[in-house]
């Protein structure tokens, strides 16, 4: 990873101007990490595509990661990487299980997939998007695989035997 | 004849691009409305090969786990390798020896000219130049070859490990790779005279699939597909690791963003390829292959059963794993389809709690929709092939 | 489309005009075939050992499989169909469609969702028809034991040969269509006619 392109993303610039919508910081290994809160996530992501000193022009990835037991629960995770500028920065918003996210679609259309991903995978909700279904999974399927409460080998079925049984809710 | 399609065409009909399907390159379901032969809209669906690699990464150890990142890209299984076994040395934070780097760049450009025959070869075939194939696999078999010499296998490959490479780069590797330098020019020249200026391919591939830099960017295009919609972007130049900022190359950039220019792209990064692993052939220094830390290295394969310590050690290495500490790193390289990344959250044991893999893939996908609008239907095929989607990582 | 078919002139097209004396028509001839098919010099025709071996010998000598190449173990059956371990001297040609093939090579994971499909191809094969589970994954899950796959082709479609690697080598592909082979000459080729089975 290339120091001079990571030392040219100013967090001082990103906290002056947004104040209480980023709640942590930090560089680790090069790499900087912003915790940002969901209500101004939009307006930050905005900000990051059209300021000329960041021009985030290129989303990465959006990532969901699990954090059972503590609360939130969820934690959705933005890489964002700008051509021009060589740099790279990482968003972090926590949401908990009955909350949803803003979708940033309208900022970057690249982010259609991923979401609907996030969706598939832990059940993140994303208002706005505009296909929010499931993706990699059946459309029948029920339950989301890679939560921490979700076991490895699924529940059993006529197609693997090796899964555990599935507690029937009365 | 414009009149005539107004009076004859009435509904649009939904076609199943299916999952079983010869061109498909792979499982990719599509659903296309087609108004006679044009396009209205095509709607991806994937999803059809995912097993489930990121949950099973949840309960393994570090480097139980490289056996399924090659079956992630297996075309070129190597960049795959790279990608996570360079984000666990990140968080370990240790510092690999000068040999292990040569020897790892020559492997990822290895994969990348066998990824690109193999692209090149299943776009001719699919659009029915069936010769193409064969030509492609026969220099991918020599490709191969090399890779049974280092490691023994010839496809999926796990030859690299956290703080190194399993096996060391022997002599006869060297010559191999030499051999290789010398008689895949011409071959690449046999391929470009079959393609290039031939009128079928460039009446299939010319103007086909058009997508323009601004936006293939707003798409998350990557790659040479990227490339060839004219904007620069290569990770081995813009963010240099290993020691890509010591060799010496060019990377291709097209004008159009047609297929035409995808093709021509992939042909010059094969050219290029060799050139990186003249380089580095020659400069290899000589040294350790893995890093010198009894945690993260093996002891020697032939040495395991002799003594008593090499056993432990082994015992160890084997069921009991590293620590990393806790923390989350992302690392991206650049693999033959675009930007592979790994992301990796640690929470300090031996298992990693979340491992996300960033497939060039998926995102190249999303621009299918894009480029097919207002085309043929066998358009459709020149713009997939030249998107060289594999299914295995798309889905991972 | 009048002008094209004038009525009484049949230009090998059936009209429905005398639908009473076709039927009588087609079940005399039914009638007849079977009696052709269900006699005693028949079955000692069938159970013939020279007759039974050429039947088999055509079958195992041109194996068309549809090629169902799912994950990396495709690349693998690609690499031998191409020109180093060529498959084309023992008489295998890869098909594109199902109908006009002998045997499915499973060559890859299949998941869940996935696994509807391919017994939909296998159904659109016609008889006789085998299966070739290539690799480790479709043999018996391979290395994902997970939620989205499916633990072995089995499960679905029934297999006559596992080839076990990950991925097999080519030449292990090629032992396991000679296997297979041998398999199709030591079964009977008539197994519909000997098990009384009536397709009506």
């Amino acid at each position: 990873m290339a120091v001079e392109g990571n030392q040219s993303v100013s967090i001082k610039k990103l906290t002056e101007r947004f104040g209480d919508g980023i709640i942590d910081s930090s560089v680790y290994r090069d790499e900087v990490t912003l915790l940002v809160d969901k209500g101004a996530l939009v307006s930050i992501c905005d900000f990051l595509k059209t300021d000329p000193a960041f021009r985030m022009d290129y989303l990465v990835d959006v990532i969901g990661v699990d954090y059972m037991p503590a609360s939130p629960r969820f934690e959705v995770v933005y890489h964002l990487y700008s051509i021009s500028k060589r740099h790279r920065i990482r968003l972090k918003v926590k949401i908990d299980e009955s909350e949803s996210i803003p979708t940033v679609t309208g900022i970057w259309p690249a982010a259609d997939w991923p979401e609907r991903e996030a969706y598939d995978m832990y059940g993140i909700i994303f208002d706005g998007h505009p296909n929010l279904k499931r993706i990699y999974m059946a459309p029948d399927w029920e339950g989301f695989p890679l939560r921490k409460d979700y076991p490895l080998r699924g529940y059993k079925d006529k197609y693997n035997p090796f899964g555990e049984e599935k507690e029937e809710l009365l | 004849m414009a009149e005539r399609e107004d009076l004859v065409a009435t509904k649009t009909i939904k076609l199943h691009f299916g999952p079983q399907h010869p061109s498909a390159h792979g499982l990719l379901h599509l659903i296309v409305e087609l108004q006679g032969e044009k396009i209205l809209n095509v709607e991806t669906d994937i999803g059809y090969l995912h097993r489930g690699t990121e949950k099973l990464g949840e309960n393994l150890l570090y480097h139980q786990f490289v056996p399924y990142t090659d079956r992630l890209d297996y075309l070129c299984a190597m960049s795959n390798n790279l990608a996570y076994v360079m984000a666990v040395e990140k968080l370990l934070d240790i510092e690999i020896p000068e040999r292990t780097k040569y020897i790892r760049v020559i492997a990822a450009e290895l994969s990348r000219i066998a990824g690109h025959l193999l692209c090149v070869g299943a776009w001719g075939m699919d659009l029915g130049a069936m010769s193409i194939l064969l030509y492609a696999f026969r220099e991918r078999e020599l490709v191969l070859d090399v890779f049974e010499m280092l490691c023994g296998a010839r496809m999926t490959l796990s030859y690299m490990s956290v703080g190194g490479v399993r096996y060391d780069f022997t002599e006869d590797c060297k010559e191999a790779c030499l051999n290789l330098v010398k008689i895949m020019p011409e071959r690449f020249d046999e391929y470009e005279k079959i393609l290039t200026g031939n009128r079928v391919w460039l009446k299939r591939n010319k103007g086909v699939g058009v997508i323009s830099a601004k936006d293939a960017i707003a798409l998350g295009l990557g790659g040479p597909a990227l490339r060839a919609s004219g904007v620069r972007w290569d990770i081995r130049k813009h963010e240099p690791y290993l020691i890509y900022d010591r060799l010496d190359f060019i990377v291709p950039t097209g004008t159009n963003g047609d297929c035409f220019d995808r093709y021509a792209v992939r042909i010059e990064e094969m050219r290029q390829a060799l050139r990186i692993i003249e380089q580095a052939v020659k400069e290899m220094p000589d040294g350790p292959f893995n890093v010198d830390d009894p945690q993260l290295a093996p002891p020697p394969h032939d040495a395991t059963y002799d003594n008593m310590e090499n056993l432990i050690h082994h015992f160890k290495y084997v069921s009991h794993g590293f620590k990393v500490p806790k923390g989350e790193v992302y690392v991206s390289v650049e693999s033959p389809k675009g930007e592979l990344g790994v992301y990796i959250v640690s929470d300090g044991s031996e298992k990693p709690y979340r491992i996300k893999l960033r497939m060039p893939t998926f995102m190249n996908l999303q621009s299918v929709n894009k480029m097919s609008k207002g085309g043929y239907l066998a358009d459709i095929i020149a713009t997939l092939s030249s998107l060289d989607p594999v299914f295995g990582e798309c889905d991972k | 489309m009048e002008g094209f078919y004038p009525a009484g002139k049949s230009f090998g097209v059936t009209t429905q005009e005398n639908p009473l004396g076709d039927a009588v028509l087609f079940t005399t001839l039914e009638n007849i075939w079977d009696l052709l098919r269900d006699n005693t010099v028949m079955d000692k025709v069938r159970d013939n050992r020279v007759l039974r071996s050429l039947f088999n010998w055509g079958r195992a000598s041109s194996l068309w499989p549809t090629s169902f190449g799912l994950a990396c173990c495709a690349l693998e059956m690609i690499a031998t169909a191409c020109s180093r371990y060529d498959t084309d001297r023992l008489g295998i040609v890869f098909r594109p469609s199902p109908r006009q093939s002998d045997v499915m090579v499973v060559a890859g994971t299949m998941t869940k969702k996935m696994a509807p499909i391919v017994k939909r191809v296998y159904d659109q094969m016609s008889e006789p028809r085998w299966v070739i589970a290539h690799g480790g994954c479709a043999s018996c899950g391979g290395p994902y034991n997970t939620y989205a796959v499916v633990q072995g082709t089995h499960l679905v479609v029934p297999v006559d040969v596992y080839i076990p690697g990950c991925p097999p080598r080519p030449e292990a592909l090629l032992f396991g269509f000679l296997q297979l082979m041998e398999k199709i000459k030591r079964e009977s080729p008539f197994v519909l006619e000997q098990k009384k089975i009536k397709v009506k």
